[in-house]
C-alpha cells in the first residue's frame, strides 16, 4: 500500500478536563474514500479538524504527506491546509456575505487573480454543485439547508484541495436531498482524484460512497486500555459484523443497550 | 467504566480555583499579543476594514451625542446649586467643561461603545464561533484574528478619540446653552471662566486616554467572543460579559492615566 497522505499517530485530545479522543491511530491512504462513523460523542469530529490542522493533539503526532505537522513552518501548514477542503456540518456560510462572496473568500483570500477569472470560477463551482447562478445574490439566510451544503460544498472545492472533508454532510436533509449530495460526493470524486473523508451517521451514505469504514467508540463506553477504533473495513464487512457495537450502530439496532439499561 | 473525565478531587477544585483565574490573563495577554502583531504587520483587505470602521464610528455616533447632550446639563444643573452656595454660579464654565474633558467625556464615551459595539463585537464573533464560521475562516486560509479582531480593533482605537471629541463638543455645547437659557449663567463669564482654566492639556489627556479605553474594549470583547460557549446563552454570556469586564477595564484604565497625567501636568506646569 502506498504511504498515507494524512495520519494520526497515537493521538489524544483533551479540552478542558474531558478526554474525547485517547490513543488513535488512523491512516487516510489517496484517492480512498473513508467513511467515519460512530456514535454522538464519540469525537469523529474532532478526528477530522485534527486531520485538516485545525485542532492540536493534546499528545500524539499528525503527519501530512509523511511530515510531522508540529514540524511545519506557519507557511508551509497553510500551504498544506489549503490542500484540504472542509465541507462543515452547518455548512458554516459566512452570514455577513452573500453566497458569491462566500465561494471566492478562498480565492480572494490566498490568490491573486483578477476578479473576472474568479467570477468564472465561483459560477463553475455553483453550477458543479447544481444550482444556478444567480444564487450567487443570495444571503446564506435565504438558503434551505440543502442549497447551504451545497453552497458550503461549492466554497470548500473553489480552491481545487486535493482533501476534501464532509462533516455530516447529509445530516438534517430529505432523504432526496441527501441523495443529491451522496451523488455529488461522488461526481467531485470522479472529475478529480481527491481525497474524501466523511463523517456520517447515514449509513445509505455509507453504502452508497465508502471506500473503507472506520467505527469509533465513545471513550464513556470504554474500559480503560480499550481501543477506541472499534471497526475499520469495508462497507460490506460493517454491514455484516456480527460485533454488537458495530451491528447496533449499522442496523440502528436499541434493542440491546435498552436490554442493558433495563438490567442497570 | 471510564466516563472519560478524569476522577476530581478537593485538591482538583482547588488547583482550578487557582489555575483558571491564571488561564484566563495568560489566554488574554496571549490574545492581545496576536492582535498586536497583526496590527503592527498585515492588516486585511480594506473591504473588510471599512464595515468595521462604521460600525464603530458612524452607528455610535446618535448614542454619543444624546449621551454627551445629557451629560453636559446634568453637570450644569448639579455643579450649578453647589457654586450658587458660594455665589460662584459664573464660573459654571470653568467646572462643567473641565469634568467633560477630563473625565466624563472619555469615559462615557467608552462606556456607551462599550455597550453599543463591544457587546455587538462579542455577540457576532461567539455566533461565528458557535457556527463554525471561525473555523470556516481558518480552513479557508484566513487567520482568524487578524480577519476579525484586527479590523474592529482599528476601528476602536482609532475612532474612539473621534467619538470622545464629539461628546465633549456636544456636553460643553448643551450645558452652555442650559446654563445660559435656563439658569441665568451670563455667555461672558461662562466662557472666559472656560478659557482659564480649562487647558489643551486637559482636552488632549482626555482624548488620549480614551486610546486605551478602546484597545481595551476591542480586546476584551473580541476575545469574549473568541471563548463564546455554544447555545444562546453562551453567546449571551460573551455579550454581558464583554461589557462588565470592559466597564471595570475602563474604570481601572482611567484610574491609572489619571496619576500618569496628573504627574506629566505638574511636571510640564509645576
Amino acid at each position: 500500500m502506498s504511504m498515507p497522505a494524512l495520519e494520526l499517530k497515537q493521538v489524544s485530545r483533551q479540552f478542558g478536563t474531558q478526554q474525547v479522543l485517547r490513543e488513535i491511530d488512523l491512516q487516510v491512504f489517496p484517492e480512498e474514500t473513508l467513511v467515519l462513523i460512530g456514535e454522538s460523542g464519540c469525537g469523529k469530529s474532532v478526528t477530522t479538524k485534527l486531520l485538516a490542522g485545525m485542532l492540536e493533539p493534546t499528545t500524539g503526532t499528525v503527519f501530512w504527506q509523511g511530515r510531522d505537522v508540529a514540524s511545519l513552518s506557519a507557511e508551509e501548514k497553510l500551504r498544506q491546509r489549503l490542500k484540504i477542503g472542509y465541507l462543515f456540518q452547518s455548512a458554516a456560510l459566512f452570514d455577513s456575505m452573500n453566497v458569491y462572496e462566500n465561494i471566492a473568500f478562498g480565492l480572494h483570500q490566498n490568490t491573486d487573480l483578477k476578479e473576472s477569472t474568479i467570477r468564472e470560477i465561483v459560477q463553475d463551482q455553483i453550477r458543479a454543485v447544481g444550482l444556478t447562478v444567480d444564487v450567487g445574490r443570495k444571503k446564506p439566510s435565504e438558503l434551505s439547508g440543502g442549497m447551504r451544503k451545497r453552497v458550503g460544498l461549492a466554497r470548500a472545492l473553489a480552491l481545487a484541495p486535493e482533501i476534501i472533508i464532509y462533516d455530516e454532510p447529509t445530516t438534517g436533509l430529505d432523504p432526496v436531498m441527501s441523495d443529491v449530495v451522496n451523488e455529488l460526493i461522488i461526481t467531485t470524486r470522479e472529475r478529480r482524484p481527491v481525497i474524501s473523508i466523511i463523517v456520517t451517521h447515514d449509513m445509505h451514505t455509507v453504502q452508497k460512497v465508502a471506500d473503507r469504514v472506520v467505527m469509533l467508540f465513545p471513550l464513556a463506553g470504554l474500559e480503560p486500555g480499550q481501543p477506541q477504533v472499534i471497526f475499520e473495513g469495508t462497507p460490506e464487512q460493517a454491514f455484516s459484523s456480527r460485533e454488537e457495537r458495530v451491528y447496533s450502530f449499522v442496523h440502528g439496532d436499541a434493542t440491546r443497550r435498552l436490554q442493558k439499561l433495563a438490567l442497570a | 467504566m471510564s466516563t472519560g473525565k478524569l476522577h476530581r478531587t478537593p485538591i482538583h477544585w482547588l488547583g482550578e480555583l487557582v489555575i483558571q483565574p491564571v488561564e484566563f490573563v495568560g489566554d488574554f495577554v496571549l490574545f492581545s499579543w496576536l492582535t498586536f502583531k497583526w496590527v503592527f504587520s498585515c492588516w486585511p483587505r480594506s473591504s473588510v476594514i471599512w464595515p468595521a470602521l462604521y460600525q464603530v464610528g458612524v452607528l455610535s455616533l446618535p448614542v454619543v451625542v444624546v449621551t454627551g447632550a445629557f451629560i453636559g446639563m446634568v453637570l450644569a444643573v448639579q455643579s450649578y446649586d453647589q457654586l450658587r452656595v458660594m455665589h460662584l454660579e459664573s464660573q459654571l464654565g470653568a467646572v462643567v467643561n473641565l469634568t467633560l474633558v477630563k473625565e466624563l467625556g472619555p469615559v462615557l464615551a467608552a462606556t456607551m461603545l462599550a455597550g453599543r459595539v463591544g457587546s455587538a463585537i462579542a455577540a457576532e464573533i461567539g455566533t461565528m464561533r458557535v457556527t463554525e464560521q471561525v473555523d470556516a475562516l481558518e480552513a479557508l486560509g484566513a487567520d482568524p484574528i487578524q480577519y476579525l479582531v484586527v479590523p474592529r480593533f482599528l476601528g476602536c482605537v482609532l475612532l474612539i478619540p473621534l467619538l470622545t471629541v464629539v461628546a465633549d463638543a456636544i456636553g460643553i455645547y448643551a450645558s452652555w446653552l442650559f446654563s445660559t437659557a435656563v439658569l441665568g449663567v451670563n455667555s461672558y463669564y461662562y466662557w472666559n471662566y472656560t478659557y482659564q482654566f480649562v487647558t489643551l492639556f486637559d482636552v488632549s489627556s482626555g482624548v488620549f486616554k480614551s486610546v486605551f479605553f478602546g484597545a481595551a474594549i476591542a480586546l476584551v470583547a473580541c476575545h469574549r467572543g473568541f471563548n463564546a460557549r455554544a447555545g444562546a446563552e453562551g453567546v449571551g454570556t460573551a455579550a454581558t460579559q464583554t461589557f462588565v469586564y470592559s466597564f471595570v477595564f475602563i474604570l481601572f484604565l482611567d484610574f491609572l492615566s489619571g496619576v500618569l497625567l496628573s504627574q506629566i501636568s505638574q511636571w510640564l506646569y509645576g
